[in-house]
């Protein structure tokens, strides 16, 4: 074998998340009154286009998450060892990416630029030294003395631009073939109602979507080999690179956080509204503890706390990943441990009601145990407070993400996540003129992927909220 | 209504407890204070003898519950537990890690953190409703549609970049304030007016879309169709119908914060060096000076607790419904 996989624990727990996700589609699929739920999702133009949105971060962080160690060539003379795997855990982004990850320069260069952002003193080859700008390693290196980059990015552009629309064309015929088969109708009629807006589930606004994340891959694809498009930071990485990184740390922290802590708030807000008595007084008497506590200065004790202990066990850890990884999770364990107690008392104030209805109330009659009412009559029923919430939380997390490790409480600085990408810029923003490319490429990835949570979790809310409806 | 109060109170008193046992637990149990000095002095450098010397200035080196070396009340009295926990009741913080009492230096803090902390409190209210009164007057039009779009849109900008962005925007470019720092007196009109601003800019968007939720959710109950039916302009049914009856939802989420204002705002803090109470905390975690933030915590839960009480008092005051027994 030519690599070793690797699991690091917050892939097996994104991993479990994708099969749940899975088992909830089969499962809607079951349920008329589910699916016309989410065909209500499906049918929200901002639904459409900001689901295809969150796929593509999806896919880049998915992506992210299957990890290797690649396999180190045999050292001279001893071909027959044990094969021996590098240190270095690396994921099938970092391979598609290699281009990007290795061509590092020497520090700041700014977006298609050719040259290093600074000035440098450099040995003239006929003696003598000289103030200049060097030039790049990598960025714009295939262009002869003579030629312009604006030109040449120009005509890659255009190339992007073509490939795009070519595929973007190829989807929507693909796309019309589809809806004409589900309609029962010639295809032509089929993609006139695409591009009017009147078919069933909003398609024009995800084919608007998927095209302009098509027309951005195109783009990064094209000129990405040749320039550092996004510029490069401190220690001369591609800004690019760091940007898609990033994409795991925020999907992990946004949707972990909330998974990690769902058992928990699950069984006890359902145990406190349903049995009541003392159980819902040591239940009430937790959450108001820990919701007393104001959020940020428990995270900080927290991960102050847990700092300690990483640093003090050092032999838990094989790889310097494993020990990242490890704070990551307990990154999302503790901002879980803080944002639990909001959807705790919402679960208990539904089973309040719940308990009061008629069909709790006969099935009570008929014997049912308590553990099968909850389990049949209570759980199914308050599921769209977990996944609103689910969808809800998402958002604010990954922007709490970026405020906690700018404050030095979030992810390892090993990390990247936009919080480091904006922790480094820091100290660049008093530079005259600013180095602007880092922070901007992560306020920017962050808001395109916050928007399109926030319009997503706000069209799932009034699919799945019967007060909305 | 006496009763009340005072039943919330010793209500409060186990509230406190708890969040005192899991503080100590978590600075104390999770990790010995040996961890925790090893970790300060550095791995390389931790003798047996710095550890001990490093325990004994923070008053670290006791037993943590039972003194059996100490006689009577002492037994009870010389430890972890009632110097480092219980002491906290009394307000009595001990040191920092820089010598200075840390009970003197929150009172020192608080005043610039008020200085930002309530305009800005003050402010956002009268601006995010202002918004939502106006979005809900225009509902179902162009600009109700396409201000909640600016609504998301804000809310899905880091508050970091408002930081940032206003920051240079404003004090480098247009050189209208100073970037950062701070001044008493009339003076400090110069370095609150920014801060406070992109607060206020940046909490806009989540808590005007909020209101405008709860305006909208007020309007479409009879009462108003009543009110509009006697021939009540729509200005006169916003204003003396639906605002006042939202009130009640509104104050829930807002007077439990106003406690919270002496703590200030940890980000604006830092960025803009006023050295009110949340730069202390936010100097506190880079320094991991453990102290200070154990009084952070405990004085945070305190502050949370009198905002819970000031919320169900609040709703005596708007509500006429609502007697507290």
């Amino acid at each position: 074998m030519t690599f070793q996989p690797v699991l690091l624990w917050t892939d097996i727990l994104l991993f479990i998340l994708l099969a749940a996700v899975g088992a909830m589609v089969l499962h809607v699929r079951g349920h008329e009154p589910l699916r016309a739920a989410w065909r209500k999702v499906g049918q929200r133009p901002t639904g459409m286009a900001a689901a295809c949105v969150l796929s593509a971060f999806v896919l880049i962080g998915v992506l992210d998450s299957l990890h290797y160690r690649p396999l180190l060539p045999p050292v001279e003379g001893q071909e027959n060892a044990a094969p021996s795997y590098s240190s270095e855990v690396l994921s099938v982004l970092d391979a598609a990416l290699a281009g990007l990850r290795l061509n590092t320069e020497k520090t700041y260069s700014a977006p298609f630029a050719r040259t290093l952002y600074q000035r440098e003193t450099v040995e003239l080859p006929q003696g003598g030294q000289a103030r200049i700008h060097p030039p790049l390693r990598h960025g714009g290196v295939h262009l002869g003395e003579g030629d312009t980059a604006t030109a040449d990015v120009a005509q890659r552009g255009l190339v992007a631009v073509g490939k795009a629309a070519l595929f973007m064309a190829a989807l929507f015929v693909v796309l019309s073939v589809a809806v004409a088969r589900g309609r029962r109708a010639g295809w032509v009629d089929a993609a006139r109602a695409i591009v009017r807006g009147h078919t069933t589930l909003a398609w024009r606004s995800a084919l608007i979507a998927l095209g302009a994340i098509a027309l951005m891959a195109a783009a990064a694809f094209e000129l990405a080999p040749y320039y550092h498009v996004l510029g490069t930071d401190k220690v001369g990485q591609d800004v690019l690179y760091l940007s898609l990184k990033s994409v795991r740390t925020a999907l992990v922290i946004g949707t972990l956080t909330t998974l990690v802590m769902l058992p928990f708030a699950v069984a006890l807000g359902i145990a406190a509204g349903y049995l009541g008595g003392w159980v819902d007084d040591v239940i009430q008497y937790i959450y108001t503890v820990l919701n007393a506590i104001p959020g940020v200065l428990l995270i900080a004790a927290a991960v102050l706390m847990m700092q300690v202990v990483i640093d003090t066990h050092p032999q838990w850890f094989a790889t310097a990943a494993e020990r990242s990884d490890a704070r990551l999770l307990a990154l999302c364990f503790i901002l879980g441990i803080t944002s639990w107690t909001g959807l705790c008392r919402l679960l208990r104030a539904e089973t309040l009601k719940l308990r009061e209805l008629e069909y709790v109330q006969a099935a009570r009659a008929f014997g049912a145990s308590t553990p099968t009412i909850l389990r049949r009559h209570v759980l199914p029923n308050v599921m769209h407070i977990v996944l609103i919430a689910l969808v809800m939380d998402f958002s604010g997390l990954v922007l709490a993400e970026a405020v906690l490790s700018y404050v030095g409480i979030g992810v390892d600085p090993t990390t990247i996540s936009f919080g480091t990408m904006i922790n480094m810029a820091r100290a660049e923003l008093a530079r005259e003129p600013m180095v602007w490319w880092s922070l901007m490429a992560a306020f920017a990835f962050m808001f395109v992927l916050v928007l399109a949570a926030n319009l997503f979790a706000d069209v799932v809310r009034d699919a799945f909220d019967p007060r909305r409806r | 209504m006496l009763n009340y109060l005072i039943r919330r109170v010793l209500y409060a008193i186990p509230i406190l407890i708890g969040v005192n046992l899991l503080t100590f637990a978590l600075f104390f149990v999770v990790n010995s204070p040996d961890d925790m000095a090893r970790m300060q002095i550095g791995v390389k450098r931790a003798t047996p003898e710095a550890i001990e010397r490093w325990k004994a200035d923070r008053g670290y080196d006791k037993p943590m519950f039972v003194n059996a070396a100490a006689e009577g009340l002492d037994r009870f009295t010389d430890t972890l537990f009632f110097d480092k926990s219980l002491r906290m009741f009394a307000l009595d913080f001990g040191r920092a890690d820089d010598g200075r009492d840390i009970s003197r230096e929150i009172l020192d803090r608080m005043g610039p953190s008020l200085a930002i902390a309530v305009p800005t409190f003050v402010l956002s209210l009268f601006v995010s409703v202002t918004l939502a009164l106006l979005l809900v007057f225009f509902r179902a039009t162009a600009l109700d549609f396409w201000g909640v779009v600016m609504c998301v849109a804000m809310m899905s900008i880091s508050s970091l970049f408002y930081i940032i962005g206003g920051q240079w925007l404003v004090s480098k470019l247009w050189a209208l304030v100073p970037i950062s720092g701070y001044a008493g007196g009339l003076d400090a009109f110069r370095f609150l007016a920014l801060p406070v601003l992109i607060s206020v800019l940046a909490g806009m968007g989540s808590s005007a879309r909020w209101y405008r939720t709860i305006f909208l959710e007020e309007i479409s109950r009879d009462y108003v169709r009543t009110a509009r039916a006697k021939g009540l302009s729509e200005l006169a049914v916003l204003f003396r119908h639906v605002l006042r009856n939202a009130l009640i939802p509104i104050l829930t989420g807002v007077v439990v914060v106003i406690p919270l204002l002496f703590m200030g705002s940890l980000l604006v803090e830092s960025f803009f060096a006023v050295p009110g109470l949340g730069s202390y905390t936010i100097d506190a975690i880079n320094a991991q000076d453990f102290a200070v933030v154990r009084a952070m915590v405990f004085i945070g839960s305190v502050l949370y607790i009198v905002g819970l009480i000031l919320t169900d008092l609040s709703y005596t005051l708007v509500d006429p419904r609502v007697r507290l027994e």
